[in-house]
């Protein structure tokens, strides 16, 4: 158990009889034993951590020199590129890192994933972690509609658009949302609000929350062994435990430093990445009565994007899309009560799980390819053909995958019982 | 370290330890850099304070004109031969009459009568107590009383200041008013905001 | 399994275009270490584009960035009234542009970096003659827009083959061809570098990072390894 004995003098000591400061260090940092045997894997919840706060301060700068306002937000966001000292630099930082911070997210929950960090008695930890994935899903997108380009002004109409599918209350419900009968100014406004303050402080509490159910629980590990469940009889520490500081912080600098080389390249020599991070279209100034040709979300949203589009309307509604696409993000919260394995990691699950994770995730890039593009891409099927006679073979291959992408989860409870799984050991593997 | 591989070394992991701090440390700083910078004025603010021209030649003998240079008024006072020769008799009264605080004037008006031609003097009329700007008095006497050798006076807090923007005794303000770069491209148009080129 | 390889083949051959329209775009000779080329795209620009497009996120003095000196940017850029820092705009009115061309002419100053430099380097090649059309011209790469050949002078008239969708040059212009396309490929330099005119500054800081970056990932590297020679 963690020493909150106060044992410090001077000024900690002070404090210490005040504020729990050497005890936190100590309960989070220097006395946190995490397992020893954490991987390439295990970067990836620090990093989403140094992404959000990269985002929060070159968010707040951007703040300070941009305008709210359907009028002015095109050319503000110039202003910021051209006339503030290095504006362009914290605006590609803040661009990037959206990108980027999907990338870690992706990352770190398919490490949860592979390793079941989401089963008993992480199941709160996990509920955290997609409530943070949903939220910072609504953070970009609010965020992507305020540099007010053909890309922000159209994909924000068809998004709070799909709200207007929603049998009976639909219409009524984007009108809320929107504040006018089109995306306009009163929109501009508030989704400015929700991104600047009211997401990113909800966010922030989640993921204090996150952190404080991990470190309630323990981490995880690549072996998905309980280190609590071994400890040394007289200090009653994990012996497979290391302090996360010093080992873990150097661990991750390491992560950090890779990490940001990446950014870096990303930033100062493809801050456009082809088009996916900073979208072509997005620099034409929005335009109520011109849309693009081609409209994709940004490259994070798309496969679920993909799926709303496979689904066919049912009765004339849109809505059984709108419904399959929440309920792809949706499903997530039940992986803890899906998963009916006997262990945790993925090192121990047989190869029927591991067919099944491959899928998902073959099914994620395919989806999140076919969503950047239109749907006539591969052309159509001859029309001669019975059932598909005519249709995009795109699309028809979007449904595949998406019934592949909810397969993983539906069938879980089933195959994830019927696997052959080997026995776990009592201690973790070290590589 | 060919088999001291998995030896300690405390002063190694002491030498890394603060490599690496310090060098972190200067990324860290050198990342500050463009956001401090970020809230200096930008291109725009620059555009809209660059130098005004104005021409002299508009303000006739004992007369004032303001004009606008980074949103601030200036003063163009066009000093009569009279006003002149009264800005000789203030120096007993004044705060500053030597032009000790260098600040408050280009080197090449610190001078007599501040300016670079005697006649004219350029001035930001912006009170160096709490930046009020004081009302022109030119005439002798008048309203501000009987000693007044004709100057400007601060409606906030009453500072007083002489027709070479001279701060006089028992004033609030501190200093002299700010005479700010300006420099003639012909005999009548001078430019606000750039400064006349050091003869050598 | 096999329709998995399968569409995996078919993701890995097919590539993404962005929708070029009918004709194969061209390469624009783009190279913003040419500040010779970017000085005469400015000059060009401000000549014949700047009439009617404003390019107003940029400003004069930025043209400082390719080697003009605040002189010349006063004396040949500049109208007399103007002052350096002020910004690329121009006079004509939004709804008046409106009723003459059927739409205002969009603003230049980030053309560069939503349509690229080859499609404006095309388009400014792609004009021919078209009597249907209520100015005479038409544009192979931007079907029926609303712009006319105001750089026809110079490059004389091209005719399209609608059976090859080929252009020809039916009268010559002013500039040989060679010359013309040097004409318009320096205001396609010209543009790119006004889209972003920090891309060159960006690039060589970005270098400095990455070599700080590496050195910093040098010493966390072993920095760990000293510290994980505890961990049995």
């Amino acid at each position: 158990m963690p020493n909150n004995k106060n044992e410090t003098t001077g000024l900690i000591g002070w404090i210490d009889e005040r504020f729990p400061l050497s005890s936190f260090i100590k309960n989070h940092l220097t006395e946190y034993y995490a397992p020893k045997n954490f991987n390439f894997w295990y970067f990836f919840g620090a990093l989403a951590l140094f992404v959000f706060v990269m985002q929060i301060l070159t968010g707040i700068f951007l703040t300070m020199h941009y305008k709210p306002d359907a009028a002015l937000a095109f050319a503000s966001v110039e202003y910021i590129m051209r006339d503030v000292s290095f504006g362009w630099l914290i605006r590609y930082l803040h661009s990037t890192g959206a990108s980027l911070f999907f990338v870690v997210i992706y990352l770190h929950m398919f490490k949860g994933l592979m390793y079941g960090s989401y089963k008993k008695p992480r199941e709160l930890l996990w509920l955290f972690g997609v409530l943070i994935f949903l939220l910072l899903m609504a953070e970009a997108f609010f965020g992507y509609l305020l540099p007010w380009g053909q890309m922000s002004y159209w994909g924000a109409q068809v998004i709070v658009n799909l709200f207007a599918t929603i049998p009976f209350i639909g219409p009524d419900l984007a009108e809320w949302v929107r504040g006018d009968y089109l995306v306009s100014d009163a929109t501009l406004n508030r989704f400015f609000a929700f991104h600047v303050i009211a997401l990113p402080l909800a966010l922030a509490g989640l993921i204090f929350g996150h952190l404080i159910a991990l470190h309630e629980v323990g981490s995880n590990n690549p072996d998905g062994v309980e280190i609590k469940a071994v400890k040394d009889k007289k200090t009653g520490i994990p012996l497979d435990g290391i302090p996360f500081h010093p080992y873990y912080t150097v661990k991750d600098l390491i992560g950090l430093s890779v990490f940001l080389i990446v950014f870096a390249s990303i930033v100062f020599f493809a801050p456009e990445m082809g088009g996916y991070f900073l979208e072509h279209n997005n620099f034409v100034p929005a335009n109520p009565l011109v849309t693009p040709d081609h409209i994709a979300p940004v490259w994070y949203f798309t496969p679920f994007y993909s799926i709303l589009r496979a689904v066919p309307p049912i009765l004339n509604s849109q809505f059984p899309g709108v419904a399959a696409m929440g309920l792809s993000v949706m499903i997530f919260f039940l992986v803890p009560w899906l998963d009916k394995s006997p262990v945790r990691s993925i090192r121990y699950k047989g190869l029927l799980y591991k067919k099944w994770l491959t899928a998902f995730v073959l099914s994620f890039f395919v989806l999140g390819y076919l969503g950047t593009v239109p749907s006539n891409i591969w052309g159509q099927f001859n029309s001669l053909l019975p059932l598909l006679g005519g249709g995009d073979v795109a699309t028809f291959v979007a449904r595949i995958f998406t019934a592949i992408y909810f397969s993983f989860f539906i069938f879980m409870p089933y195959y994830s019982k019927k696997d052959k799984t080997k026995k776990v050991p009592n201690r973790v593997t070290m590589p | 370290m060919a088999n001291g591989n998995k030896k300690i070394d405390l002063n190694r992991r002491k030498f890394l330890l603060n490599a690496t701090s310090v060098t972190g440390a200067i990324g860290a700083t050198a990342l500050g850099v463009p956001f401090v910078s970020s809230m200096l004025p930008s291109e725009k603010a620059k555009a809209a304070g660059a130098p005004v021209e104005f021409d002299v030649s508009s303000v006739s003998p004992g007369q004032i004109k303001t004009t606008e240079w980074r949103g601030q008024p200036v003063w163009i006072l066009n000093r009569s031969k009279g006003m002149l020769l009264s800005l000789e008799a203030n120096s007993n009264n004044l705060s500053d009459p030597d032009l000790k605080v260098v600040s408050q004037q280009p080197k090449y008006c610190q001078n007599a009568t501040r300016s670079i031609k005697s006649n004219v003097l350029v001035v930001v009329g912006i009170c160096t107590h709490l930046g009020c700007s004081p009302s022109p008095k030119l005439d002798k006497k008048g309203d501000m009383g009987a000693e007044w050798e004709g100057g400007f006076f601060c409606p906030c807090h009453g500072s007083k200041f002489d027709l070479a923007g001279r701060v006089y005794k028992g004033s609030p303000a501190p200093t002299n008013l700010v005479v700010p770069p300006h420099k003639y491209l012909d005999d009548n148009t001078i430019v606000i905001g750039e400064d006349q080129e050091e003869k050598a | 399994m096999k329709k998995l390889i399968l569409v995996i083949c078919l993701l890995i051959t097919s590539h993404l275009s962005l929708g070029a329209g009918d004709i194969q775009l061209l390469k624009a000779p783009v190279n913003l270490e040419d500040k010779k080329s970017l000085q005469r795209g400015a000059r060009n620009f401000v000549n014949y584009c700047l009439n009617c497009h404003s390019a107003s996120y940029m400003r004069y003095n930025q043209l400082q960035l390719i080697g003009l000196s605040e002189e010349t940017i006063k004396k040949d850029l500049l109208f007399t009234s103007d002052k350096i820092g002020n910004p690329m705009s121009i006079s004509m009115d939004a709804v008046d542009a409106k009723k003459w061309f059927g739409a205002p002419p969009p603003n230049l100053t980030v053309t560069a970096r939503s349509r690229g430099a080859d499609w404006i380097y095309s388009y400014l090649r792609s004009f021919y003659r078209d009597p249907s059309r209520e100015m005479g011209w038409n544009n192979a790469v931007y079907k029926n827009s609303a712009m006319p050949h105001i750089l026809w002078e110079l490059q004389g008239e091209q005719i399209l083959d609608q059976k090859t969708k080929k252009l020809s040059l039916k009268v010559p212009g002013k500039l040989s061809t060679k010359d013309y396309n040097q004409f318009v490929g320096d205001i396609t330099n010209y543009m790119v570098f006004m889209a972003e005119p920090n891309q060159q500054k960006r690039k060589q800081i970005g270098y400095y990072v990455l070599a700080f970056l590496l050195l910093l990932l040098v010493l966390a590297i072993n920095l760990k390894k000293e510290y994980w020679k505890d961990i049995k």
